[in-house]
């Protein structure tokens, strides 16, 4: 027993590795059909133009070439909008065609498509294709956006405005303001950022005439939800003859969620032309035309009253969602963001308004935390202006607002509640760790020397495992967010797992393993756990929101019960025992009390398939499926601490240490837990150091490669200090939480209440971000 | 057309290639060798790094033609007789990927920086690695790998 009790819970090396560290990964670009061709995209090169007219008859002289598809010739084929997965009341949603043919709406937007023999001829052909542009005014900036004279992106939303949204209790907020005995102000920018996933995007569609089935191989991270889109909103084609397959993907960050121009067009090229058809991304167009994240302009308040308790928290939220509405872009700056402003505070009352708005940009959606970063964000920068203000040590003033342990589950004032929680305990162990007690001697001495040291500290929570579907229904969702798995075990006593997760670096072929293995009581090896294929698996939602392990790996669970008490009840008929009598331990079906009346598991297979001496009315085979839906989400919570240093003359900025500890309730595999907070961390940081999508004034991307938008380096950061507390939840039997996105979640602000609490002897109280060496350097100015 | 001979994973190969074919696509799409990638095809990312005459290079920045009569070994040529490599084990052991794209080229460079420094410090690691980025792991378990590689070797 002691070997398989350990395997939940172990830091097992991945199953998956071997053929990454070999050059065995099957990337979509490396999958290779005979007579593939090959598609480019022709893009505007202009944020906002009226495409009077396309001359695509050089392109098509082109020797190599096969055809080449506008926007009109889409149209003419009745191919649809790519449709919106979360609609909120009174909410504008203009048409997205696969390919424009009206207007182009931001630089990069798609307007035509050159198939041909090669990708070199394919390149080639797409500069012959001659686009007669009408440039328009364009608006780029998401508060100009709003002013009356800012250029129309849709005639459907007047003024820009795609919905209005707001979350809380505003006459009592006011009223909480009004009494306040403290109130702090202070304009938040989280700008944009492009997620830059290492693999480009990528699809590849074989259509075989013969059947009318088309396959498509895409870099998504929820191919059933890619299957449903495209066949049913986009080209009309029934689930039944439409299959999609996601293979190794190399990382999301959400960016791989949703559904875009090019898969359907490839799809649509290759039923035109019965061939296969392949488009790969450049990273040119990863940077214009993959969905981006964040993009918020904020205006917060936050009310204390006389002994520095928080009792009002206010926010007005301006919230870019770029030209187009990306597959679930109206979700992220609503229900996962203005829904966790409570952070881990106790907080009477919150009111938030969110206007969502169109610009000449790309398209803006869910991005590695995905409105959780950008509600941490403000809270924490706002705590810590109310200590600054309230001259009160950062710590102090948290652990007097939050949540204390005995209030859980707790209502918030903006809708969730929150499952489980102890930040106490998070924020002692990070304290302890760091040793912060110290850290405020060594600042105090480094001051006095003229060093500016500083501490950032960010107590966070976020919500995962997205989520009850009758929830998500009620608030917008058009589908259904439980999660499915199928186990089946083969007359041997080897096991399939058929999840509806999907993996991109997260390791599921591993963890999804160990929670079988522990289960059933067998080696890990004769597990193998299969992902991304809507033929293969009955359905799923995939992976995005932390939902795996919560939501994903309880559904395999859940199938492994139904497959023990199958065993259990078979077990008990070859032993002529009482099946209550049966135990499973280790692999074996034993009867209580006499360990040596046994049947291994194998035995136990083999009879479930050979039903020579099954209990009478028992079906043969060994196979469930389960939906897990789950009765709420999860709230992972934890404390990060940055140490930085800022050197004054030049505004550089130092990363001294970093301390995560972080609560993710039970871990299946820390060494996988502890990788993602890793790289969770890193991204966090570089949004506060780093990295910005700038559209200049007439909506060009101005960092539009890795020359010029800062993806960090491996000379950029240091190693961390990761800890863990472990609080279980009780919203599944696993007791997981879901750990994807935390590190993102803590270490924007972090890194931003260090920079602050640095520059804190200067009088700077707030940069916006990136904290750049200009900007430091013209804070600590005055400029 | 050119013809260009290429040892490469220890094999000659020899074609007939446009002039303008880039080593990355010769490898991937002529040779059927996919564990190189295409991250950014800018010189930017080195998912597609590959050793030339023992040297790490981008080979999404030099045309086919360029390696003619010249040894390039990629990802699938590290393994010897079916037993990983000891960058390659390392990077198992340290879980040092996640999605596992930039990991070729990230191994490739890491020989590369130990076969030049065997000694080579947290410090000397990470600017060796400057010239491969990876999105997942925040480069935490890539340097631990790495270091456990020297470690190993000494």
């Amino acid at each position: 027993m002691a070997e398989t009790q350990k395997i939940f819970g172990a830091s097992i090396k991945r199953k998956e590795d071997p053929r990454f560290l070999t050059g065995r990964g099957n990337f979509t670009d490396d999958v290779k059909l005979p007579g593939t061709t090959y598609a480019v995209f022709v893009r505007s090169p202009h944020a906002h133009a009226r495409i009077r007219s396309i001359d695509s008859s050089a392109a098509k002289a082109l020797k190599g070439v096969l055809a080449v598809f506008t926007g009109k010739d889409l149209a003419d084929a009745k191919v649809g909008s790519l449709p919106c997965g979360w609609l909120l009341p009174g909410i504008k949603v203009p048409p997205h065609l696969p390919l424009a043919a009206d207007k182009a709406r931001y630089m990069g937007d798609a307007v035509a498509v050159v198939i041909a023999e090669s990708p070199y001829i394919a390149k080639d052909a797409a500069e012959l294709v001659d686009v007669d542009y009408q440039v328009l005014q364009a608006i780029a900036d998401t508060e100009k956006s709003l002013l009356p004279a800012a250029a129309q992106v849709h005639d459907q939303a007047p003024g820009n405005v795609c919905f209005n949204w707001s979350i809380g209790d505003k006459a009592k907020t006011e009223a909480a303001f009004k009494s306040a005995a403290k109130v702090v102000k202070q304009r938040i920018v989280n700008q944009r950022l492009i997620p830059n996933a290492m693999e480009p995007r990528a699809s590849l569609a074989s259509a075989n005439p013969a059947t009318g089935d088309v396959t498509l191989w895409v870099t998504s991270q929820n191919p059933h939800v890619h299957r449903l889109l495209i066949g049913a909103f986009v080209l009309g084609i029934g689930e039944h003859k439409l299959r999609v397959i996601s293979p190794d993907v190399g990382g999301g960050f959400g960016s791989k969620i949703f559904v875009y121009p090019e898969e359907c067009v490839v799809t649509f090229a290759s039923r035109k032309l019965s061939r296969p058809v392949k488009w790969t991304a450049e990273r040119r167009e990863s940077f214009m035309a993959d969905a981006h994240g964040r993009d918020h302009v904020s205006d917060a308040e936050i009310a204390f009253d006389e002994n520095g308790k928080i009792v009002g928290l206010r926010v007005k939220t301006i919230a870019n969602l770029g030209a187009y509405l990306s597959t679930f872009a109206p979700l992220i700056p609503s229900y996962l963001y203005g829904t966790m402003l409570s952070g881990v505070y106790d907080i009477p009352s919150i009111y938030c308004e969110v206007t969502g708005v169109f610009t000449n940009t790309a398209p803006v959606d869910a991005y590695r935390g995905a409105g959780r970063p950008e509600a941490a964000f403000l809270v924490e920068r706002m705590v810590d202006l109310g200590a600054r203000a309230l001259d009160t040590d950062p710590v102090e003033l948290r652990r007097k607002n939050f949540i204390p342990k005995e209030k859980f589950p707790y209502q918030t004032a903006v809708a969730f509640v929150y499952d489980s929680g102890d930040h106490h305990g998070a924020l002692e162990k990070a304290l302890e760790i760091a040793d912060y007690r110290k850290l405020r001697e060594e600042q105090a001495q480094a001051r006095k020397n003229g060093r500016y040291l500083g501490i950032g500290v960010a107590t966070y929570v976020e919500v995962c495992g997205p989520a009850p579907s009758q929830a998500a229904g009620s608030l917008g969702a058009q589908a259904g967010l439980y999660e499915s798995a199928n186990v089946r075990v083969h007359p041997t006593g080897a096991v399939t797992v058929f999840t509806g997760s999907h993996s991109h670096g997260q390791g599921h072929e591993t963890t999804f393993a160990q929670v079988a293995a522990q289960e059933l009581g067998i080696p890990i090896e004769n597990i193998e756990v299969v992902h991304g294929d809507t033929a293969q698996i009955p359905f799923g939602m995939g992976t995005y929101g932390s939902r795996s392990a919560p939501v994903g790996a309880t559904a395999v669970y859940l199938s492994l019960q139904k497959i023990k008490e199958k065993a259990r009840k078979i077990a008990a008929h070859l032993l002529e025992a009482n099946e209550n009598d049966v135990v499973f331990e280790d692999g074996k079906l034993s009867v209580k009390g006499s360990p040596d009346r046994f049947k291994t598991f194998g035995d136990v297979a083999l009879m479930a398939y050979l039903a020579h001496n099954l209990p009478k009315g028992l079906e043969p085979g060994l196979e469930f499926n389960t939906f897990f839906d789950p009765p709420n989400f999860t709230f992972p919570f934890g404390t990060h601490i940055a140490v930085v240093e800022v050197e004054r003359d030049t505004g550089q900025i130092k990363l001294e240490r970093y301390v995560a500890v972080d609560d993710v309730g039970n871990v299946i595999n820390p060494m996988i837990v502890d990788g993602m907070v890793h790289g969770g961390i890193v991204q966090g940081v570089s949004q506060a150091l780093w990295e910005a999508a700038v559209y200049d004034e007439n909506g060009q991307l101005v960092t539009g490669s890795m020359m010029n938008y800062t993806i960090p380096r491996a000379d950029d950061v240091i190693s961390f200090e990761t800890a863990r507390t472990v609080t279980p939840t009780p919203v599944n039997p696993l007791g997981v939480k879901g750990a994807g996105e935390t590190g993102t979640i803590a270490s924007t602000a972090a890194i931003a209440n260090a920079v602050m609490d640095a520059l804190a002897p200067l009088g700077v109280k707030h940069i916006d971000m990136p904290l750049t060496p200009g900007r430091i350097w013209d804070a600590i100015k005055g400029r | 057309m050119t013809s260009v001979t290429v040892t490469v994973n220890g094999a000659s190969k020899t074609h007939q290639v446009e002039p303008r074919l880039l080593l990355v696509h010769y490898l991937r799409e002529t040779l059927s060798l996919t564990g190189t990638h295409v991250g950014c095809d800018t010189g930017q990312c080195g998912a597609c790094t590959v050793l030339l005459d023992g040297a790490a290079v981008k080979s999404c920045s030099l045309f086919a033609v360029q390696a003619d009569g010249r040894s390039v070994t990629t990802i699938e040529g590290l393994a010897k007789d079916g037993k990983m490599h000891a960058m390659q084990d390392a990077f198992w052991q340290e879980h040092g990927l996640q999605c596992g794209f930039c990991t070729p080229g990230m191994i490739l460079s890491a020989c590369e920086i130990l076969e030049r420094n065997p000694r080579a410090s947290e410090a000397e690691i990470r600017t060796g690695l400057e010239g491969n980025l990876c999105r997942c792991t925040g480069y935490h378990n890539i340097v631990k790998a790495v270091q456990a590689a020297a470690q190993k070797a000494r």
